[in-house]
């Protein structure tokens, strides 16, 4: 089978001798939408860098759709539309030139561009600024412009470094709903996030780097069930009760909140027969935290006292 | 993939942009080649007599456009290449599929198209000051194209290694208009001692005015197929260095 992506033993050392990569192994299937998460630093975009051809790895192979970087280059770069964490456009040019003219690097013919340009605009509400100058538009735009930009040579495989940065909850939303719609046309997508809420409401597939190397890659299901206890938000009626609950780790917030702590064993049930019983009702309930951050701190921790562990050794 | 449509590209960029700056890019050498004509040209140049058996404003012109080229053919590219490098909208280019070739002549091909249109600007100006003779037409749209070529190349050199705007403005401060003054411009290398005209014989940019003089007055110092040739080694390396510090992503990629 041929993989989108595949990374093996890919490695990075910086001048200065900062190994940002130690020797990675990773895959991601044609049309996944894949989640690359891990702290500031952990080798996330430079992963990305290595891929796109903008770092030089030190050792290792990268394929693209079974295209070696290192014999392929060109052929592998055409399958990739790239969403990079800065904005690296022309601030002076207007947006459709920058549109057209990415296009152009592709091959791909003005009359073509020019088409292409006024959907992904006009999809991505940016249409009515098209001959303004990139400086002039808002961050959340910019950040469409770069997803426009990166769809302009219709590439099989989307990798968004941190898509969403300092986008309001709107626009995110849009921009998921967006995402979402090009994977179901088959488009590979591979996305890193600071949001673990959107890796968890997006993505099917994980790897987590931490330290340069990967220490989770696994599907999304199987990673949260790994989780043993998520915490509930419950907003009640306001009551003057003593609230009890056997069995169940619990703590009262107030008159009208209470959170409880289930391991996957326990049954919610539990938890509103006793409250029922004790006329206490139940208005609404939410988990406390992102399950994934919770996961996620757990397996970067557990890294690093690992990796402390060593050092003291 | 399509290599044309990406040169293309490049190339409709490149010129897109010195035509947006017009008033940055076109007109100042229109002023400045103005105020030599006057200066050099009308002022001083009418006591000085005839050089190379021609007026001093007749001698100049040929010198003086091919400044105003060399200038900015270097210029354009050095300060668009490294722009694109410093708003990092180089990476456009770096993560598609664009051959490296394709990414040196599109930038040089902008540099020549500013270059050879701020060389017919000035031209035109020139006229309002003396009449323009031409011996032969092929030699001056020879040698217009190859200079130009030539230092759109050392800027795109330039702007690889370059780290800041101030490294853009050194090369030209300090190497490119001393070369350009000690290059035949405002005289005839025949007049220096044997020991500087020995000296002039390193400097490109000698060779590059007097094959030029040569297509306009038919006189140069130097053998024209000594000129070419110059010329034609200047591009092969300035090419072959650029493509290799490109494919190395020198200043590119880390």
């Amino acid at each position: 089978m041929t993989y989108a992506l595949e990374i093996s033993n890919l490695a990075k050392t910086y001048k200065g001798g900062f190994q940002a990569l130690k020797g990675i192994n990773l895959t991601v299937e044609q049309g996944d939408f894949f989640a690359l998460l891990g702290p500031n630093g952990a080798g996330k975009s430079t992963t990305i860098g290595v891929i796109t051809s903008l770092v030089n790895k030190t050792k290792g192979q990268v394929k693209i759709y079974g295209n070696n970087i290192d014999t392929d280059l060109e052929k592998a770069k055409s399958f990739i539309g790239l969403v990079p964490q800065e904005f690296n456009f022309n601030q002076f040019e207007p947006l459709m030139n920058i549109l057209v003219n990415q296009a152009g690097y592709y091959g791909v013919s003005r009359k073509i561009a020019i088409t292409r340009a006024e959907k992904y605009l006009k999809k991505l509400a940016l249409w009515d600024k098209r001959n303004d100058a990139a400086r002039n538009l808002s961050g959340g735009m910019k950040r469409r412009l770069m997803i426009a930009r990166a769809l302009m040579h219709e590439p099989k495989m989307l990798i968004l470094d941190e898509p969403t940065a300092g986008v309001d909850i709107e626009i995110r939303r849009g921009m998921w709903d967006f995402l979402r719609e090009l994977n179901k046309q088959g488009i590979t997508i591979i996305l890193t996030t600071h949001y673990l809420e959107e890796a968890e409401m997006l993505c099917r597939n994980i790897a987590i780097i931490n330290g340069g190397e990967i220490v989770e890659d696994t599907s999304m299901k199987a990673l949260l069930a790994q989780l043993d206890i998520e915490t509930f938000v419950l907003d009640l009626v306001p009551h003057q009760k003593t609230i009890t609950l056997d069995n169940i780790d619990y703590r009262v917030i107030d008159d009208h909140t209470l959170e409880v702590d289930l391991s996957k064993l326990q049954s919610l049930n539990q938890v509103f027969e006793q409250l029922s019983n004790q006329g206490v009702d139940v208005l609404s309930m939410r988990n406390k935290s992102n399950r994934l951050e919770a996961l996620f701190v757990n397996l970067i921790s557990t890294k690093n006292i690992t990796n402390s562990t060593a050092v003291v050794a | 993939m399509n290599n044309s449509i990406a040169l293309k590209s490049i190339l409709t960029k490149e010129i897109q942009r010195f035509v947006r700056i017009w008033v940055q890019t076109l007109v100042p050498p229109a002023i400045t080649i103005s105020l030599y004509f006057i200066i050099f040209g009308s002022l001083i140049g009418s006591r000085i007599g005839q050089m190379g058996g021609f007026d001093y404003m007749s001698f100049i012109v040929p010198g003086l456009i091919m400044m105003s080229v060399i200038t900015n053919s270097y210029s354009n590219v050095a300060s668009s290449f490294f722009s694109a490098k410093w708003q990092r909208n180089v990476e456009e280019m770096l993560v598609a599929p664009v051959p490296n070739w394709v990414i040196v002549t599109g930038y040089v091909g902008g540099g020549m198209a500013r270059g050879m249109l701020v060389g017919f600007i000035v031209t035109l100006v020139s006229l309002l000051f003396v009449d323009i003779q031409i011996h032969n037409i092929w030699v001056i749209i020879a040698t217009v194209s190859l200079t130009s070529a030539t230092f759109a190349l050392g800027g795109l050199i330039n702007a690889i290694f370059a780290g800041s705007f101030d490294d853009i403005s050194i090369i030209p401060t300090f190497v490119l208009t001393p070369l350009t003054y000690l290059g035949g411009v405002f005289y005839s290398i025949s007049l220096l001692p044997d020991f500087w005209q020995g000296v002039s014989q390193i400097n490109p940019i000698v060779y590059m005015v007097n094959a030029f003089r040569y297509g306009f007055l038919g006189i140069s110092d130097v053998s024209i197929t000594t000129a070419f040739a110059v010329i034609g080694i200047f591009i092969v390396s300035l090419f072959a260095i650029a493509m290799t510090l490109i494919s190395k992503g020198i200043g590119l990629r880390t």
